[in-house]
């Protein structure tokens, strides 16, 4: 069990800054994914936390302790790496009891250490195999059980699933969801994927550039994004964002907040356009349609409209959000929040 | 129809008869002639009065004392510079693993020998093992140590070879171990790091695991080399002195021209030497090489 935190930290490569004074507290217990485009410095996060590449000035700290100063071995965390980083040479069995071996654990208590977390995790008639004769899920296990078996108090995972078919993936998000549920440690997940952070998280911290965009449980993140990227970043497709015309100001809503009608309806956002195309994918159909201010994704339930139709797009007002000249969410308390959702009542049918 | 079918079935042959000729004419024939001069009393001067004497030529072989001698040189020779080599360039390989600037060219610093030939190698050596005015003696009278008679003793002559050859071929060594060192994923590293391994256990159950193969290749090729040695020993003693550097090749050049036929015998002999260190090597060594 850690909690884990990063005060002002600061890491550069080659005299260029990666991250700067970036400021973050995971949860003790937490499932928490790191999440945003590639390149955006999740795995230099990551590799902070573990000591493999430490931050440039700042502090890390695990369980309120600065570990700036302890190797990697000795924080009590774990990590899976991107390309699983197995020892070629090692039997899984090998591979599994490697930590431990070296933690000076007793060679009884090793073997049904192993023994049991290998049956947990479906290995055990393929402990004394070489990892060259697995399939990429099972590999993908053995890293897994290579970190569980140490019982770290922190789980790093570094997009461990990228390297799966989609139907694995699927059903290897469910079975970490269960085993975070079931140890109920720490984990830090990193993903580029914005459906695994969804489906995966307790929190969410979306960051681009070395910058935290966002910090928010998923129902959060997508009701209430803070900023254009956040809204842009989550959500397929993303959310619809346009110019109000005013101060700057721009306006979205998520595709299946629309509803797509023949006749125009009572919503206090309305507006004609043309199906533009039509992706019909079984249980909703996506609509794109283009209009005088732009073209919107919309999201149906039932397919009703063929391609070069004439449709009306409305959005509830609860359904609005509002996004300032520096890009940043207006909330609706806010005192201009009024004017805007005027503003936009009067583009009515534009 | 028939005719392309034909045509279908040779070309493959077609296709590598250049090679087979080559490996014929110059690998093949060598051997199976070898094979034929070492039953033979050959008479070089008149082919006329050459006589088949079956395996009397091997029965002699081992019942001379120079044979076992200038083996047993071998052996030595073989051990010394195989043990010597891969210690030292494994050691100098973990040394240079890391890229930098400085190792790149300590790296084509070491490599320079093997570019050279082994006959001005072993010239300059012979020069600098000189006991009376040599550079080496100098400077281990310099350094207060006392000097060797290196070349010209019985005692110091074969290790003074082995040292020159070690000298020669480290640099190729190095070059293939340090590539190897550096084509093992980083990230294997930062997991045993997570896994608290200390420096020694990586080396130990990472890093020489995974470069075992290029050390296997090494060991071989060493192994065959080394049995095979005879230009230092041409160059730097005739196998002197007193037969104390007489290698197998040389003491079968020694042969050559008195009796073809026993110096065709002993490089069969030298053959199956060989070929059974290969063989154990490969059933001993195998289960410990791994190869992804
Ligand atoms: N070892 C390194 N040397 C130099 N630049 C690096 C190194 N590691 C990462 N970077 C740079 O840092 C930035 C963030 O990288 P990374 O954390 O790997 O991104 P990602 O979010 O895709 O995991 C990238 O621009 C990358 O080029
Ligand atoms: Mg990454």
């Amino acid at each position: 069990m850690a909690s884990i935190e990063f005060v002002r930290v600061t890491k550069s490569f080659d005299k260029q800054e990666v991250i700067k004074d970036l400021d973050l507290k995971i949860e003790d217990g937490k499932f928490t994914v790191l999440v945003g485009p590639s390149g955006c410095g999740k795995t230099t996060l990551l590799r902070m936390i573990a000591g493999l590449d430490p931050q440039t000035s700042g502090s890390v700290l695990i369980n309120g302790k600065d570990v700036s100063r302890i190797a990697p071995g000795q924080r009590g965390v774990a990590m899976v790496f991107q390309n699983y980083a197995i020892y070629p040479t090692m039997s899984v069995r090998e591979n599994i009891e490697f930590g431990l071996k070296n933690n000076k654990v007793g060679k009884a208590e090793r073997t049904e250490l192993v023994e049991s977390i290998s049956r947990a995790v479906g290995l055990y008639d393929y402990l004394d195999r070489k990892p060259s004769t697995l399939s990429g899920g099972q590999r993908q296990r053995v890293a897994l059980a290579r970190a569980m078996v140490k019982k770290p108090s922190v789980f790093l995972m570094d997009e461990p699933l990228s390297n799966l078919d989609a139907k694995l993936r699927v059903q290897m998000r469910i079975e970490l969801i269960e085993l975070h549920k079931k140890l109920g440690t720490t984990f830090v997940y990193v993903t580029h994927d914005q459906v695994e952070a969804m489906s995966m998280a307790d929190t969410i911290v979306l960051m681009n550039k070395g910058v935290i965009q966002q910090e928010a449980p998923p129902d959060r993140m997508y009701r209430q994004p803070s900023n254009c990227f956040t809204a842009q970043f989550i959500g397929v497709p993303p959310m619809n964002i346009a110019e109000l015309g005013a101060n700057g100001v721009k306006y979205g809503f998520r595709p299946e907040s629309a509803n797509l009608s023949a006749e125009p309806g009572d919503e206090l956002f309305s507006l004609r356009g043309r199906i533009a195309t039509r992706e019909m994918l079984g249980s909703e159909t996506i609509y794109q349609v283009r209009s005088g201010s732009g073209a919107f994704m919309i999201k149906c339930r039932e397919d009703l409209f063929a391609v070069d139709q004439e449709a009306y797009v409305g959005v509830p007002a609860d359904k609005l959000n509002f996004f300032g000249p520096d890009e940043r969410r207006i909330e609706a308390r806010d005192s201009s929040y009024r004017d805007y959702l005027e503003a936009l009542r009067g583009q009515r049918h534009g | 129809m028939d005719k392309k079918r034909l045509g279908e079935l040779f070309r493959p042959y077609l296709m590598i008869a250049p090679a087979m000729a080559g490996i014929c004419l110059f690998v093949l024939y060598p051997i199976i002639f070898l094979g034929y001069l070492s039953l033979y009393d050959y008479n070089l001067m008149n082919k006329a009065k050459s006589k088949f004497i079956g395996f009397e030529n091997f029965a002699e072989i081992f019942s001379r004392g120079d044979f076992y001698k200038s083996l047993s040189n071998t052996v030595i020779y073989t051990a010394g510079v195989v043990v010597l080599t891969l210690l030292l360039s494994l050691v100098i390989a973990v040394w240079l693993s890391k890229k930098s600037k400085f190792n790149v060219f300590v790296q084509a610093g070491i490599f320079t020998p093997h570019v050279v030939s082994i006959v001005s190698i072993a010239l300059v050596w012979l020069w600098m093992m000189e006991p009376n005015l040599g550079f080496l003696n100098y400077v281990l009278k310099a350094l207060g140590l006392p000097p060797s008679q290196w070349l010209q003793s019985s005692e110091s002559a074969l290790m003074s070879v082995i040292l020159v050859s070690v000298w020669q071929g480290i640099g190729y060594y190095v070059l293939i171990i340090v590539a190897a060192l550096q084509s093992i994923s980083p990230s294997i590293y930062e997991a045993a790091a997570l896994d608290n391994a200390s420096k020694l256990k990586v080396f130990w159950k990472i890093t020489l695991p995974m470069i075992s193969p290029q050390l296997f290749f090494i060991l071989v090729i060493m192994t065959i080399g080394s049995f095979k040695v005879f230009d230092t020993v041409k160059v730097m003693t005739g196998g002197g002195p007193n037969n104390a550097t007489n290698t197998l090749v040389y003491y079968i050049f020694e042969n050559r021209t008195t009796n073809i036929g026993y110096a065709s015998a002993t490089g069969v002999v030298l053959m199956m030497i060989i070929a059974l260190l290969t063989f154990v090597y490969f059933r001993l060594l195998s289960r410990r090489v791994h190869y992804q």
